[in-house]
């Protein structure tokens, strides 16, 4: 059962508003008093998955479930698809335009640090039908 | 080192946050790529950035950073403006370039985010 969630739309190339909702999941986060660096682990990974989308997939949305075991991202968008994934998980490895860069992204680091932030990464592209990320971390009750 | 300090020796000017001159950074950050900050722990750093747009301002609130510097004098736009507000983010613009920004800051004491990592050998 899980306790909260939260649905935040991503649109595709509209880097006005790329990163809002992730913005939010952290102020969420905040306000229900999640320990700091849980909730850094977590907005960073929301915002690497959020930017992505932006960047290179299509619509879709960001969603946030906290239970108290367990909070979970799930990223999902209509978009070309990552055509492979053991490659983008490589650090340094990237499909960024020169657009992305201006933007001070694309230095193919934003699925690496995912991995390295999550309790846990799956990732799932088929073909033409999006990319799909769920993102597990473990709430460490003290 | 506290923000006034930052403002003065940088000779900047205060864009938001000019109740916030009071407030302690722990470190220094520089850089104008917004994935090296979401890498490393920035947490309280201040960051000096030639990059002038309003991921600067999502990427710093999601890394933690407690106020951020514009080099070379850029001017920020409206919505990066208004995004630093609503965020509570202080920005200032410094003439200088960001090699001479650090060196200011840090002849002054302020250090890296990488303080942790032990002196290279070759260097000792």
């Amino acid at each position: 059962m899980t306790d909260l969630i939260k649905i935040f739309s991503i649109k595709a190339r509209d880097f006005v508003k790329a990163g809002e909702g992730s913005i939010q999941i952290q102020s969420l986060l905040k306000s229900i008093g999640f320990d700091t660096d849980l909730i850094r682990r977590i907005s960073i990974c929301a915002y690497e998955a959020e930017m992505n989308a932006v960047m290179h997939g299509g619509d879709g949305e960001l969603r946030l479930m906290v239970d108290p075991k367990e909070i979970v991202l799930e990223i999902n968008d209509n978009g070309p698809g990552i055509e492979d994934i053991d490659l983008a998980l490589q650090d340094g490895y990237s499909t960024a335009t020169p657009e992305h860069r201006e933007m001070g992204f694309g230095a193919g680091m934003g699925l690496p640090n995912i991995n390295k932030n999550a309790d846990s990464l799956e990732i799932h592209s088929d073909n033409g039908q999006g990319a799909h990320l769920k993102i597990r971390f473990e709430v460490q009750n003290s | 080192m506290k923000l006034s300090d930052i403002k003065d020796l940088l000779h900047a000017e205060v864009v938001v946050g000019q109740d916030k001159l009071d407030m302690s950074v722990k470190a220094g950050a520089a850089s104008d790529l917004m994935s090296d900050l979401l890498t490393g722990q920035n947490n309280n750093a201040v960051l000096l950035t030639g990059l002038c747009n309003v991921q600067v301002i999502r990427t710093s609130v999601i890394a933690g950073i407690a106020a951020v510097v514009l080099v070379r004098g850029k001017q920020p736009t409206q919505e990066i403006i208004t995004q630093a507000r609503e965020h509570g983010l202080p920005l200032l613009s410094t003439p200088f370039t960001m090699f001479t920004s650090c060196g200011r800051l840090f002849s002054k004491k302020l250090r890296g985010v990488d303080e942790k990592i032990s002196t290279p050998v070759h260097s000792r």
